[in-house]
């Protein structure tokens, strides 16, 4: 199960007065049982790739791959494709239509060719991972509160079944808590049924803490690409184009200026405080 | 997808056309129209014809974009010339059965042709040199005669900037619903047409939900920065005829006699 971009180009409104290119020559690829997280500033390209990734969008040149296929064959199921490859868009009030919850992500399964009773159990499972209450399957999705119509959303796109799940920027508009609590039912998605995880988003913190790649994009090219610790040593970088790396980074690089010999690739505040601790009781970063 | 309606599309450039009073501009295409209808000869079509394109090399608005909003019509266009060609009387050139063509029937089919493609290309002409607000700014001065027969004139123009201002957020809205039920697999191409209408509930319940949210939300900023109508409300840029708009309304005025004159010599 991969997904592969060769040479990827986007140009919206072609030959227009209005001719933007969202995407310049990309090449990525989205191996089996990854966590990514994918970021980039307002107009980046990221939210064009990843329409490109289920064929939502054609590239105007280039190739996008899966399993090795070009998903731009003539014969090819798109359909197949979207249901393997899900994607949650930001705003759970574009999806949202049926009367009630469970009807609602049924919509799914059902388009799959499932039945009725396929589809609710289905549903049901998706609904149970990312922690809807019975109580409100019944309940007019209109009548949720943000966080929960979010996860309505999102059990939507998993009752497909989809082995490659995209995520829009998931936790824009929640509070604190909701926004911890589904990250970490997203990691547990991750985890326990192997999904790979796609994560577009802007805020460092939230990526950091759970994927296991970053892919930066800026103005429509990919500028970093690898692990959370490799692309925040970049954070001056980063800075330039606007992201700039969680705040623990910044701190553990002023204490190494001040002399504390701390390891500046932390990128969680456990990591940091582990370090702090193993310095200030004597131990230096290299007699680890 | 759906983003290829040039109707009300502007396209920006730097050009004489655009830097025109918007009600210049109205009122030229009014001139225009009456005048596709007044010329009623081939040589009068000429020089309708020569005037139009005068005003899209000047316009600097590629010329494929004037042609986009005819097809919209097409169909409209066919018909209306299928039936002049076969239903006018008149000196019979060719006849299968009960369809008979007329040496009339072409002529009027071939005028009505040109009228209507005239006008169509006349109004995009002005849609795409002027922007909506201009145009609703433009229409309400010159609709402001009719506030003293007690015509809202204020707030139709208004109610009209708004659901111009309203059509592309809304298309855009579309866009992304069907994106977004797409990857949940919906289906909205195939299938007989009682099929075909299913499938659009997942697109229109979500549509209306946010087309009423975010009128509702407009309505309360607007309230919340003491809109309450027309009365007493003045203009961040007032519109103001120039030196331009002048000569652009004696060109107007001598095309116009042009086609009186025409009419009346029986050109």
């Amino acid at each position: 199960m991969s997904i592969e971009l060769k040479n990827v180009c986007y140009t919206y409104s072609p030959g227009t007065a209005y001719e933007m290119h969202a995407l310049k020559d990309v090449n990525l690829t989205i191996s089996d049982n990854q966590f990514i997280g994918i970021i980039g500033h307002t107009g980046s390209g990221k939210s064009t790739l990843i329409q490109l990734f289920n064929g939502l969008m054609k590239p105007t040149s280039g190739e996008v791959l899966y399993n090795g296929e070009n998903i731009w064959n003539e014969n090819y199921n798109l359909k197949k494709l979207r249901s393997e490859v899900g994607l949650v868009f930001q705003y759970p009030e574009h999806q949202l239509f049926e009367v009630d919850v469970l009807s609602d992500v049924c919509f799914g399964p059902k388009n799959q060719g499932l039945t009725k009773e396929e589809a609710q159990v289905q549903a049901k499972m998706a609904l149970g991972q990312v922690g809807i209450p019975e109580e409100l399957y019944q309940k007019s999705p209109f009548e949720l509160s943000g966080g929960q119509k979010k996860r309505v959303a999102i059990a939507g796109v998993l009752a497909m079944n989809p082995k490659i799940l995209i995520l829009d920027e998931p936790t824009a508009g929640l509070d604190p808590q909701g926004r911890d609590e589904i990250l970490n039912q997203i990691a547990e998605l991750h985890e326990k049924r192997g999904i790979t995880i796609v994560l577009v988003s802007h805020s460092m913190e939230d990526i950091a803490r759970y994927v296991g790649r970053i892919i930066v994009m800026n103005h429509g090219e990919v500028a970093f690409d690898d692990t959370p610790k490799k692309v925040f040593s970049h954070y001056k970088e980063l800075e330039k184009i606007g992201l700039g790396a969680p705040q623990i980074t910044y701190i553990m690089h002023e204490l190494k200026e001040r002399g504390l010999d701390v390891d500046t690739t932390a990128t969680t505040v456990e990591e940091a405080k582990e370090s702090i601790l193993h310095v200030l009781r004597g131990g230096g970063k290299d007699s680890r | 997808m759906i983003r290829d309606i040039t109707l009300g599309q502007y396209y920006p450039a730097n050009s004489i056309l655009h830097r025109l009073d918007a009600r210049t501009k109205f009122i030229g295409t009014m001139v225009f129209v009456v005048s596709v209808f007044v010329f009623h000869s081939f040589f009068g079509y000429g020089v309708a014809t020569l005037f139009l394109a005068a005003m899209i090399v000047l316009s600097k608005v590629p010329v494929k974009f004037m042609f986009k909003g005819l097809r919209s019509i097409i169909f409209i266009l066919m018909i209306t010339v299928v039936f002049n060609i076969f239903l006018t009387p008149g000196e019979i050139l060719w006849h299968w059965g009960i369809l008979k063509v007329t040496r009339e029937g072409l002529v009027v089919a071939g005028k009505m042709a040109i009228r209507l493609t005239y006008l169509v290309i006349g109004s995009s002409l002005m849609t795409l040199t002027t922007t909506p607000n201009q145009l609703t700014d433009g229409l309400e001065s010159l609709m402001k005669p009719l506030s003293y027969l007690k015509v809202p004139v204020h707030e139709i123009a208004m109610m009209m900037s708004i659901a111009l201002r309203f059509i592309p957020i809304l298309l855009e809205e579309t866009d992304k619903i069907m994106k977004a039920q797409i990857a949940r697999g919906a289906d909205f191409e195939s299938g007989n047409i009682i099929q075909k209408a299913k499938a659009l509930v997942p697109l229109l319940v979500p549509l209306f939900v946010s087309a009423f949210r975010r009128a509702n939300d407009l309505a309360m900023a607007m309230e919340a920065r003491c809109y309450h109508g027309g009365g007493g409300r003045t203009q961040m840029k007032p519109l103001k005829y120039k030196g331009r708009d002048y000569l652009a309304f004696l060109i107007l005025a001598a095309y116009l006699a042009v086609g009186i004159v025409f009419r009346v010599v029986g050109l």
